[in-house]
């Protein structure tokens, strides 16, 4: 059984607190013993009274005019109570245009709740049916009768800008949704002094996500107060809850979104889709609450997917292995709209961003097409673009150390800008505070015995086993500020809150704007809030998933929870242990200087002696203001803020290696282990970490070696369930350790940088470079994502 | 629809009557009619393996059985397991390892393992892989879970041998 590895810290980690116990340890989640016990609450487990549940038809074809909606036969079905199309929702919410100011140029078309006139995807929500059970709405769903006519599809990304395909949105005149440009030194130059030039054509299979909890939300309207209440499955409640109140022209007070437990996230929760606005519309429309529960077959063509991209890359080396420059091309599709409110043109923004990105070359040029087509709108999910950025870079690095006879690991250790080097700029411009690639690589080398494994991978070559070993440096963008989302016009916070009060038992509670799906951020909580109060975790309960409830905040994207939300849970934390001192300093008749708060009680600085417990301060308090000065009033709930502001992001870094074994006869690779070291700051809680990061390169193979959202040339989605479309189960995946190098950001005391995405960066990276090491004695390559074994028999000639 | 067939069966040892439409699934009659929501729906097509649950004794899908085939049977959801030693040896397993994450899988992998632990109890780390590959679980990357399953294996080999 192999064990988690965690690591002595890089450079000495000051302590935080005065009495450190829990940070940087791994105790048991609060959640944890109630999720095991099958006591997690999830949207679909809220009954409300008077509760209905709403289905969609949906698009059956990739694009279509609609010519009719015949409902008289679903109105008649038992228990319906309301059938409602596109025209009758646009009554009551507005459409939306996702844009983002700071992305030059970009350009989408209005969309609406449910279509009207025409559908533009397979999936796309065309009328909804509303009965007193879900299955009375499926019931009645038969006997809709819907007229379209078909219309001519753009379909492919890569003929999506021709003459001859058809215009999605002719008001926008044609299908480009966005371009960008970037070039950077003497990239001609550079390639033409170089003493090899590797181009290699990546292409990225389109994705879903697949959140074992589909997307499921409950409007609740209530007619009297005019209030709206959403229980909904989502990362970013007071994101939605400014989107309810501008789409539905109510005031932002008028909404409460709360999100309890979420079945999995991943950034497909992050987004605000058609469905559900028109869940509220219809909880409007009825007056009683509505549900909507995604079923898995819809889900798969109405979550965003993501990730096609097809990337013509070259880059320049000279025979000693300095990297000279990298060049790009990158085209990808995100379906027929930009989708709201975070748009689609982020993840191509951030290829461009982040191609060459661990690497000191000083020569780059991109170019970047976002396109148009009659698919499954694509949006930000887990590694937004990093995963195409690293496998590109990765996979143009490996070609390089090929063509110069240079050991992968080493190409790398000369190319990497140097771990003292920071704070500097990357080539495409982003700002890096303080990386560990150098210390990383050493780390790595070492927890792999890399020696060992290619004295392995050599003995067993003699013997016709062909094992491949694969490296991927990479870097992830963490802590946000609001340079990602705000500068361009989007209402998403870039700060988050928290707020600490101390109950009259001596218990703390804290309301946290950053909430919890899966990741143990109720955990990280707990645990910074004992440490910077004094008090035992059990003494500790903390509150996320509720507008009317917590601070106003972001919520969990961009690998923030930990960095944003966690730095104001610390700073609340202290805040409020200074304002206890000051209470018990006042009943005590002492200085404050002359107490501390130790482990839930008043003690003597000088002595240690306990003098009062906590829950005698919080009864004096609360319950005998009476005993205290008339002057002096308790502050025992307080509120601190933090945004990150120091640079646009702190980007973290680390490394990953994979070990293959190929069967040239059947084209089928085994995954027989992979390794991280990461370097996300400090670490909170090292097995949540550790897992998070095992998660995330798990999601990572799954589009590297399995998932793939097929379509028919007439843009129907050809395996939209789970038998067909292939998810990581647990037999084929390989065991992971996990190192850490600790770099801490200077941005925040806490010094934590995002942790939730690395893992999807660089695990495909390391597939592809493990497998292409693999046949590399066959002379064979495969540079297209998922790597099947049919693409490896193509790739060996022998389909 | 409206003909409902009336079953007898038990569930985590009480007895139930219920009068259930032939197509109500076994999962639909937990949830919604006994309102055990510990057992997840993540498919809905037998492929998930969020919704599992045991039907004397050995576990099924919980979305591709029908209710009526539960007549006269014992059925157990993870409701159930605080009554199995096994059975809380492997939450607290799960809980020490951090073998979940955000907990939709987890009732269904728990009913997995149990049945592993009763019925492969020598099984190695490849055989615990192999046998858990019914359950997906998109949060942890699995090597938790295998990791918490083997350690109850390992103690249950060692208390036995003791």
């Amino acid at each position: 059984m192999s064990t988690i590895i965690t690591d002595k810290p890089h450079a000495a980690l000051h302590d935080l607190t005065q009495d450190p116990r829990y940070i940087g340890q791994s105790p048991e989640r609060p959640s944890a013993r109630r999720l095991v016990q099958g006591q997690g609450c999830y949207v679909d487990d809220i009954v409300l009274p008077r509760m209905a549940h709403v289905v969609f038809w949906r698009s059956p074809v990739a694009h279509c005019r609609i010519t009719g909606i015949n409902a008289e036969f679903s109105r008649l079905m038992p228990g319906v109570l309301l059938v409602a199309d596109g025209p009758d929702l646009a009554k009551i919410c507005k459409p939306w245009v996702a844009t983002l100011g700071h992305l030059a140029g970009m350009k989408s078309a209005p969309q609406y709740p449910l279509a009207i006139k025409r559908a533009c995807w397979q999936g796309e929500p065309v009328v909804a049916i509303v009965a007193e059970t879900r299955a009375q709405a499926e019931d009645a769903l038969q006997y809709l009768q819907v007229e379209w006519t078909l219309l001519p599809a753009a379909v492919d990304m890569e003929t999506a800008l021709d003459p001859d395909t058809p215009v999605i949105h002719p008001e926008l005149g044609d299908n480009l949704c966005f371009t960008r440009s970037l070039d950077v030194g003497q990239v001609d130059a550079a390639f033409a002094g170089a003493d090899h030039v590797l181009a290699a054509t990546f292409e990225f299979g389109r994705h879903t996500g697949v959140t074992l909890e589909p997307r499921c939300q409950i409007a609740d309207w209530s007619s009297a107060e005019q209030r709206l209440t959403v229980y909904h499955s989502q990362q970013a409640p007071h994101m939605m809850q400014d989107l309810y109140a501008r789409q539905f022209s109510i005031a932002e007070t008028a909404v409460r979104v709360i999100c309890k437990d979420v079945g999995g996230s991943f950034g497909i929760k992050v987004h605000a889709y058609p469905d559900d606005f028109a869940t509220v519309a219809l909880s409007m429309m009825l007056g009683r609450p509505v549900k909507f529960v995604a079923d898995r077959l819809e889900s798969f063509t109405s979550d965003i997917h993501a990730r096609h991209h097809l990337v013509k890359a070259r880059i320049a080396v000279r025979n000693d292995g300095e990297i000279l420059a990298f060049e790009m091309n990158d085209l990808t599709g995100i379906g027929p709209f930009s989708m709201f409110p975070r748009t689609s043109a982020i993840e191509g923004n951030q290829v461009v961003n982040l191609v060459g990105g661990p690497y000191k070359h000083q020569h780059y040029r991109a170019k970047l097409e976002v396109v148009f087509q009659n698919k499954t709108p694509t949006c930000q999910y887990r590694g937004v673009g990093h995963p195409i950025a690293c496998a590109v870079t990765e996979g143009l690095v490996d070609l390089a150390a090929r063509a110069i006879q240079m050991d992968p690991l080493e190409i790398r250790r000369r190319n990497v800008i140097p771990d003292d080097a920071y704070p500097c700029s990357g080539i495409s411009g982003i700002k890096f505070e303080g990386l560990s690639h150098e210390a990383c690589l050493a780390r790595l080398e070492e927890l792999m015995d890399y020696k060992a494994l290619r004295a392995e991978q050599a003995a067993l070559r003699v013997k016709g086993i062909y094992r491949g070993i694969g490296i991927a440096a990479l870097i992830e963008l963490t802590n946000p500020s609001a340079a990602f989302y705000g500068v361009g016009g989007a209402r998403i916070a870039s700060q988050d809150g928290a707020t600490a009060r101390l109950d009259p038992n001596g218990g703390v509670t804290v309301m946290v704007s950053v909430g919890e799906q899966g990741q143990g951020n109720d955990a990280i909580f707990t645990q910074i809030a004992a440490d910077a109060v004094g008090v035992d975790m059990a003494q500790v309960r903390v509150v996320t998933g509720d507008t009317e409830v917590t601070p106003y905040g972001g919520g969990t994207w961009a690998s923030r929870g930990a960095g944003v939300g966690g730095e104001a849970v610390l700073l609340a934390g202290q805040a409020l242990r200074a304002n206890i001192l000051r209470v018990a300093a006042v009943i005590l008749q002492r200085e404050a200087a002359e107490i501390e708060l130790y482990r839930g009680d008043i003690i003597d600085a000088a002595t240690r002696a306990v003098l009062t417990p906590l829950a005698e301060v919080g009864r004096i308090a609360y319950f005998r203001s009476d005993l205290l000065p008339r002057n002096f009033t308790p502050e025992l709930s307080v509120t601190r803020h933090y945004a990150q502001r120091d640079y646009p992001f702190i980007f973290t870094n680390g490394v990953q290696a994979s070990y293959v074994e190929v069967d040239p006869d059947t084209g089928f690779v085994k995954l027989l282990k992979h390794w991280a070291v990461e370097d996300c700051g400090r670490v909170i809680n090292p097995r949540l970490v550790d897992e998070q990061i095992r998660g995330a390169i798990v999601q990572g193979i799954g589009g590297a070696m399995l998932e793939e959202c097929l379509y028919d040339s007439q843009g129907l989605m050809l395996n939209a369930n789970m038998a067909d479309y292939l998810v990581p189960m647990c037999a084929e995946m390989p065991d992971i350790e996990v190192a850490h190098i600790q770099t801490p950001t200077k941005s925040s005391q806490l010094g934590a940088k995002g942790a939730g995405e690395a893992g999807t960066a660089g695990a495909p990276a390391a597939v592809m470079n493990a497998i292409n090491d693999a046949l590399a004695p066959l002379n064979a390559q495969v540079l297209s994502q998922p790597f099947t074994p049919e693409k490896l028999l193509r790739a060996l000639g022998k389909v | 629809m409206s003909d409902l067939q009336t079953i007898r069966l038990h569930v985590n040892g009480q007895p139930h009557s219920c009068a259930v439409p032939a197509r109500l699934h076994l999962v639909d009659l937990l949830r919604d009619e006994l309102g055990l929501k510990g057992s997840h729906l993540g498919c809905e097509h037998g492929v998930c393996g969020a919704c599992t649950v045991e039907v004397d004794g050995r576990v099924v899908r919980g979305c591709l059985t029908l209710a009526v085939q539960a007549d006269g049977r014992q059925v157990r959801t993870v409701e159930g397991m605080k009554d199995l030693p096994d059975a809380r040896a492997l939450q607290q397993s799960f809980i020490r390892h951090n073998a979940l994450q955000c907990g939709f899988c987890t009732p269904g992998m728990l009913m997995a393992a149990r049945e592993l632990v009763q019925h492969k109890p020598d099984a190695t780390r490849e055989e615990v892989r192999e046998w858990m590959s019914g359950n997906f679980c998109r949060c942890t990357g699995y090597h938790a879970i295998v990791d918490a399953v083997c350690e109850v294996l390992a103690q249950r080999n060692l208390e036995s041998a003791a």
